[in-house]
């Protein structure tokens, strides 16, 4: 009895002292900004997921190295998502009340995006889905919380053809080609498909859909399709394994790598490192940016972070076009939160309410992000509260046996074909939604 | 008539291979009963070991030759495999004689975790290359029979060589061998097979050996196909349509099984997946396995087990 009334009053005394080892630790996040870290370094998409979230971090802490936003330090926690929807979710739920709340979340998943899109508004905290996600999100005024920053993959598809069409002399002489989409076959690969069959009625072209099943390690069957349907081009619509796979099989059947474009989650050196000589001559989109060794803000991370011994990942990955994603991705989410200092008070801890209104009120103009470290980099970023997508630039690398290199000027997507299109899906998702979208009056208070 | 030999072909070749992995399944299931969930984990275990020791011994020996420094490698990591197999059936096995199938299976779902975890901490997740100079360009044959001849890819044709091999070695060694008779004592009865003065844990052994040594083959030809990376855990699954269709018990059967569901996918995603949307070579396969199990639930060559009432 007397060893029970023991370990009882020892419990008590336990969570006494704990409580109060852990108040100042609260107090003290209190006045740091939390950022939560949806990553996936495990599973099987872990090696351009570890890179995207590498850079993600190191962005982070470089901007606490430099003093913090106006000041305000940034605290973050990682969650390992593994790339699951469902994992993705519990990640979201344990961390958006933490640290006296979330900033904003980036899921890096379209998954994960069509799963959060109806919690976000519920709590009150934005999604960045810088160039993946839902493409008919960039309207702000039915997708309240959601930022495509950068770029979709409407706007990728977009640009894809207007690369091919110029490459053949002009879209006008696309009529009577086929291309054909070799996609992951999940929401993400399926996004491009409404964009490419509408183009492809516009400009007289064939579009053959090849779905791979995930994660993508046996595409026989399709590059014998592919062999057999001399499509003059493949668009590369792939994650992770499947486009080192994809690549190998084109390889493997002969099919020219030239003739290949992917899309910017297909163009980055896990995809192609291993291939080497065999990827020679495939190209992808850019989102902007792509391989930015040389660029100041790496430097910058270098110098600020790495050279203290605290960088995240492996010195030699710094730069590279995934780390580069997380490491943009992140000072979109901190430039929101610095925006919205302006309006709310400098040197405050701001909600996910006022972050949403800095990124809705987003200028990054060019002399801004040259002043950053991004000279070379990317290209101006304006939102507004209709217009949650900010810029659609977009440039070609092509892979040349041992680096990305840059292979053409820049793009930008057309938005007289993108745009009906996006304000016809977001009315239909409103409509089934029963939401009532913003008007510009409502975008004003 | 070309493009269906292709297709023909390239399902014969990848079935090789399934059978490679199917064999895994098959060893320790005819040694002991158990249905290792861990087979695919061992596969990207051993392949991650052979890739990083590539490396690794190289630098720590000075070694320039390549084939010199991927042969140390293979035996490195194949000593490697013999440490995790008597791991296994020190720290998992010796405590579960005579226990439930069930049980058994469990332990293998907790073996499997454990040796992605050590392995990706071990050896790191990032992409790693195992070169062991298998040709990767096709090459075309019969170009006079069929407009554009016929393309056989040389690295699928190899590792399908390579494949027939072992599974020709290995069903020598079940059949005429002491060791091998022994262990398929072990499989029909354990109690009984130890009373007659077969030591079981040491067939324990052996059997995850020999299992090892298939999953490091399987992981070096797999892993120059793809990259060594995370996935190759999953290329696991492709065997288990074919033990389902090939029966568990069976080494003819993984290598029959292996052959109709490689051709079986391969023809299905070229001529069925047009009609229904593509992407379908996966669950395919399942469906396959499914249907023969309609009229051979103990599958192609399974041995029927019939229980007296």
């Amino acid at each position: 009895m007397k060893l029970r009334k023991f370990a009882l009053t020892a419990s008590a005394t336990a969570v006494v002292l704990s409580s109060l080892v852990a108040a100042p630790t609260v107090l003290a996040q209190a006045k740091e900004q939390f950022f939560p870290v949806l990553v996936y370094r495990t599973g099987a998409y872990a090696p351009n997921g570890t890179q995207w979230a590498n850079g993600y971090v190191d962005y982070l802490k470089l901007v606490n190295a430099k003093g913090g936003i106006n000041g305000v330090k940034i605290s973050f926690e990682e969650c390992e998502t593994a790339y699951a929807t469902d994992r993705g979710v519990e990640c979201y739920e344990r961390l958006k009340g933490k640290n006296g709340g979330a900033t904003v979340f980036q899921p890096l998943s379209t998954g994960v995006t069509f799963a959060l899109t109806e919690k976000a508004p519920v709590d009150k905290i934005p999604l960045i889905t810088a160039g993946y996600g839902r493409s008919e999100s960039q309207n702000g005024a039915v997708f309240t919380w959601n930022f495509p920053l950068l770029g979709t993959y409407w706007v990728g598809a977009e640009v894809a053809i207007q690369h091919i069409g110029k490459k053949e002399g002009g879209v006008a002489k696309l009529k009577g080609k086929k291309i054909a989409l070799v996609y992951h076959d999940s929401p993400y690969g399926k996004e491009p498909i409404p964009v490419l069959q509408e183009l492809g009625k516009t400009y007289g072209f064939e579009v053959q859909l090849l779905p791979v099943a995930h994660p993508g390690v046996e595409q026989k069957a399709t590059w014998l399709q592919i062999r057999q349907q001399k499509p003059d081009y493949v668009l590369l619509w792939g994650w992770g394994v499947m486009n080192s796979t994809a690549l190998r099989e084109a390889q493997s059947t002969g099919y020219p790598r030239d003739k290949m474009l992917g899309i910017w989650w297909a163009g980055a050196e896990p995809d192609v490192k291993d291939v080497a000589e065999g990827a020679k001559g495939y190209s992808a989109l850019t989102l902007q940016h792509g391989a930015e060794p040389n660029s100041k803000v790496v430097k910058e991370v270098l110098e600020q972070v790495y050279a203290k011994g605290q960088g995240t990942g492996p010195k030699d990955e710094v730069g590279q076009v995934l780390y580069m994603r997380g490491l943009l991705s992140a000072m979109l989410g901190v430039e929101g939160v610095r925006k919205a200092q302006e309006r709310y008070g400098k040197g405050k801890v701001m909600t996910g309410e006022q972050v949403r209104w800095g990124l809705e009120n987003l200028n990054l103009d060019q002399k801004t992000l040259d002043s950053m470290g991004f000279a070379g980099v990317m290209r101006p970023v304006q939102t507004s509260c209709l217009d949650h997508m900010g810029s659609s630039w977009v440039r070609v690398h092509t892979w040349n046996g041992s680096k990305w290199e840059f292979s053409s000027d820049w793009y930008q997507a057309d938005d007289k074909v993108l745009r009906p299109m996006v304000m016809l899906a977001s009315s239909k998702y409103a409509d089934e939604k029963k939401l009532k979208p913003r008007t510009p009056e409502e975008c004003k208070k | 008539m070309g493009f269906f030999l292709e297709t023909l072909i390239g399902g014969l070749m990848a079935g090789m291979l399934y059978s490679l992995v199917a064999l895994g399944f098959v060893l320790i299931f005819k040694a002991s009963g158990v249905f290792n969930f861990a087979q695919g984990a061992m596969v990207l275990f051993a392949a991650l070991a052979m890739a990083r020791f590539a490396v690794w011994i190289p630098d720590w020996l000075g070694i320039g030759n390549p084939a010199l420094a991927n042969t140390l490698a293979f035996l490195a990591a194949g000593a490697l495999m013999f440490v995790v197999a008597w791991l296994i059936e020190r720290l998992v096995l010796r405590h579960l004689v005579n226990q439930e199938g069930a049980t058994l299976l469990m332990a293998t779902l907790g073996i499997a975790y454990v040796l992605e975890g050590v392995g990706t901490s071990l050896f790191g997740s990032d992409i790693y290359k195992i070169d062991v100079g298998m040709p990767k360009e096709p090459v075309m044959i019969l170009e006079g029979s069929f407009e554009g001849g016929l393309l056989i890819n040389k690295e699928d044709f190899v590792a399908a060589l390579i494949a027939a091999v072992l599974v020709g070695l290995l069903a020598l060694f079940f059949q005429k061998t002491a060791t091998g008779r022994a262990l398929r004592a072990v499989a029909d009865d354990h109690q009984a097979a130890q009373s007659i003065g077969i030591p079981l844990n040491r067939i324990w052994v052996i059997v995850w050996c020999v299992a090892g040594v298939v999953a490091l083959v399987a992981g070096v030809i797999w892993g120059s196909k793809l990259g060594v990376q995370f996935s190759l855990a999953t290329v696991a699954l492709r065997g288990l349509p074919v033990v389902i269709l090939g029966g568990l018990t069976s080494i003819p059967g993984a290598i029959i099984g292996g052959l109709i569901i490689g051709v079986g996918e391969k023809l299905s995603e070229v001529y069925l997946g047009p009609m229904i949307g593509g992407g379908i070579e996966i669950w395919f396969a399942y469906q396959l396995a499914l249907v023969f199990l309609l009229f051979r639930p103990q599958g192609l060559f399974g041995e029927k087990i019939i229980d007296r009432v």
